[in-house]
């Protein structure tokens, strides 16, 4: 046996051993090829945690950060649990990314402690398709706890990173338990020929991933059904040419 | 207790002894200057027009107990008819389902007087002094703090104390007017004259004597009970106990058809307390492992000091549970059932924290969400998606600076906390007008929204009282009212 086959086995093996009692190793695709391609699950992977934070100078608040959560939810089916402590999320612009009010439960906690309480017994629950949680400070025991619970579920879990104070910021640069890190911040919209806004530009960031690389991209952001799209002026270029394919022969 | 405003003053006559008299007088009867106690005939001459009643106090005991099955069902485990005139519950143990006690107390007493009750309440550490508290307090809702100890009832009267008539006479004979005297007095001379009952409830007041409350149970209710020969106390037994018992009562349960939305836990210690735990679901469940689940999760409220004689589990509110199909057709994908979430998260952060958002047809934003339960059924609306809306709107819209141009322009650049930002470009406006139907104020009010991008492409929602031009439509300063992604 070669070096590399032995060492693919014994990958995994310790992949059947670290997943236990995980159902299933799923995930839900961006639809972008862009995003899929480079990530090690080929999307966000059911089962783990996702931490979302905010960037740039209104990254406490994280508009496009909860925005990016919302979309994530509207692409799943079933029912979200939002679990929050600060209740100013305004429910229409969930339901202008495509996610319909009747699919989302508020679970507004007296405070953080019990807002991660809520979150593991929605992921431990697995009935939701998406649990997410808006928390400033998320440690390495919670985030851990978090995830052993989606894993037996296979449910998707989504930190929502926000905080109120500049200082906290440095927070978010704790290590913790999450499969994937993103940062989300906004970017100028394209200059539109007519006076307005045109469609929001955000950079994505995944600063973190498990078992994968980390990149940042400058997307279009969610529309009417939570998806993303690649920049306007990129995607209105001429197609690349398609990849050269083996060619493949019949005999009768 | 006043009945609902009539235009004519009411009074109630009764017997008392061998005399007519007043037993009750609404507001404006007392404003005329009639009083309890008074004779019925001085009263029907002080006042012309005069709507009497007689006094029906067996009827009266009975809407008393009606009121207080009531407040069982909603309110609290533990409930009782508290004298002629008054309930008293054990919040301990529900109160976590209302949000704290002050939360609760106001929640009853607005319920109660929606339902044309004008009521009074107090939260206390003992039976004696939220009775007192409640009866001749200054404030009609007061809730005391913990621990508060006897001295929050020296000023009031010693008839606080629920003390016959005779010896409440006789303390005014010897100069005892306010409890806090009384507490200050040897208590040998007195306990020589006017017997045990007095020092017995100058004890319940002041919290050193305890006195269990007899929980009212209507006749069709169902329960699970266990007597312990040795008392338990462990966590462990608690919850094998507890099992045991929603076996039986789901047997029950099933008998009838039933499915529980109220399920209380009373455990009666060997010291003579009681201890309740109440968890509620939002729609009927008979399922043995959920209602386990549910009670378990709050064994950690309860505490079983020398150990816990008696368990009583009381399906206080029990709904038919009507079978239902689950799957309209085969196609169709299932998608899982979280009615069990629901009842957990709402049995540890409380039902009200636990919501759905519904569109409410109206165009003022902080109007147009409103919060439904979170099983109502499907509404199937949406909001209009013609105009963009933030993801994080402010719970008041914050003054901004701006510089702009009149009458509607955005602003070229407006200062939010501190911070100045040049504005890149701009949508709007869009005209919201005040909704006259609802308040006077809004007859003329007008918001122009803007939304504006920032240079670093921040987005932000912001809108001019007014209308740029008429003083009359608002104030035409800006506001921050949101941001966007």
């Amino acid at each position: 046996m070669s070096c590399r086959a032995a060492i693919e086995s014994l990958r995994a093996r310790i992949d059947t051993i670290q997943s236990g009692r995980r159902r299933t190793r799923s995930a839900l695709a961006f639809g972008l090829a862009a995003l899929d391609d480079r990530l090690p699950e080929g999307g966000l992977q059911r089962g783990v945690l996702h931490e979302i934070a905010g960037g740039g100078r209104g990254g406490g608040d994280g508009p496009a950060a909860a925005l990016f959560a919302a979309g994530i939810a509207a692409r799943t089916r079933g029912k979200v649990l939002w679990c929050l402590s600060r209740p100013d999320l305004f429910a229409p612009a969930l339901a202008q990314v495509g996610l319909a009010p009747d699919r989302v439960i508020y679970v507004e906690a007296r405070d953080e402690k019990t807002v991660l309480a809520a979150m593991e017994e929605g992921l431990a629950h697995g009935g939701p398709a998406v649990v997410v949680g808006e928390v400033a400070r998320l440690s390495m025991t919670a985030s851990r706890r978090l995830n052993l619970a989606a894993e037996k579920t296979g449910c998707l879990g989504v930190c929502l990173r926000r905080w109120s104070r500049p200082n906290d910021a440095g927070e978010f640069g704790r290590p913790t338990a999450a499969a994937t890190r993103w940062r989300i911040s906004a970017l100028a919209a394209a200059p539109l020929p007519v006076p307005g806004v045109g469609r929001a530009r955000w950079r994505v960031e995944l600063v973190r991933s498990r078992g994968g690389g980390t990149f940042d991209l400058e997307l279009e952001a969610c529309d009417e059904t939570g998806r993303l799209a690649v920049l306007s002026e990129l995607s209105d270029r001429s197609a690349a040419p398609p990849a050269a394919r083996p060619k493949r022969r019949a005999s009768a | 207790m006043d009945a609902g405003a009539a235009d004519l003053p009411l009074v109630l006559f009764g017997r008392e002894k061998n005399r007519r008299v007043v037993t009750a007088a609404d507001a404006a009867a007392r404003a005329g200057g009639l009083r309890v106690g008074m004779a019925a005939a001085r009263a029907t001459a002080a006042v012309a027009r005069l709507e009497a009643e007689e006094h029906d106090p067996a009827a009266d005991a009975e809407a008393l107990v009606r009121l207080a099955v009531w407040i069982l069902e909603r309110f609290s485990p533990i409930v009782a008819v508290d004298g002629t005139d008054g309930i008293v519950l054990d919040s301990t143990g529900a109160d976590h389902l209302h949000g704290g006690e002050a939360a609760m107390l106001q929640t009853l007493v607005r319920r109660l007087s929606t339902a044309g009750i004008a009521a009074r309440a107090a939260v206390a550490d003992s039976w004696g002094a939220a009775h007192a508290l409640a009866r001749h307090g200054a404030d009609p809702v007061f809730v005391a703090p913990p621990r508060h100890g006897p001295a929050i009832l020296d000023a009031l009267p010693v008839e606080a104390l629920r003390l016959p008539a005779d010896t409440v006479e006789g303390l005014r004979d010897l100069g005892f007017l306010t409890v806090g005297e009384l507490l200050a007095a040897p208590r040998a001379p007195l306990a020589l004259r006017f017997g045990a009952g007095l020092t017995r409830r100058l004890d319940q007041a002041a919290g050193r004597r305890s006195e269990p409350i007899e929980p009212l149970r209507p006749q069709e209710t169902l329960v699970a009970e266990r007597n312990f020969g040795e008392p338990i106390g462990a966590a462990e037994t608690i919850a094998r106990y507890i099992g045991k018992l929603v076996v039986c009562l789901c047997a029950e349960l099933e008998e009838g058809g039933l499915g529980v939305r109220r399920l209380d836990l009373i455990c009666r210690r060997v010291d003579d307390r009681v201890e309740a735990v109440r968890v509620s679901t939002a729609r009927p469940v008979r399922d043995v492992a959920r209602l386990t689940r549910l009670l378990c999760d709050r064994i950690e409220t309860i505490a079983p000091g020398f150990g816990i004689e008696k368990m009583t589990l009381v399906a206080t509110l029990a709904e038919p549970l009507e079978p239902g199909q689950k799957l309209a057709s085969l196609t169709e994908e299932i998608l899982p059932d979280v009615a069990s979430l629901v009842d957990v998260i709402a049995n540890r952060v409380g039902e009200g924290r636990l919501y759905r958002l519904a569109p409410v047809e109206s165009d003022v934003p902080e109007r147009s969400v409103k919060r439904i339960p979170p099983l109502a059924p499907e509404t199937g609306t949406n909001w209009r998606r013609d105009w963009p809306r933030p993801v994080r709107l402010l719970r008041r819209p914050e003054p901004i600076e701006t510089l702009a141009l009149l009458p509607d322009h955005p602003p070229a650049s407006f200062t939010w906390r501190g911070v100045r930002r040049r504005v890149r470009a701009a949508d709007g406006p869009e005209r919201i007008f005040g909704e006259w139907w609802k308040r006077d104020a809004e007859l003329a009010a007008v918001r122009d929204y803007f939304q504006v991008e920032a240079e670093d492409g921040e987005r932000f929602w912001i809108f001019r009282a007014g209308d740029g031009e008429d003083l009359s439509t608002g104030s035409q300063h800006w506001f921050l009212h949101g941001l966007f992604a």
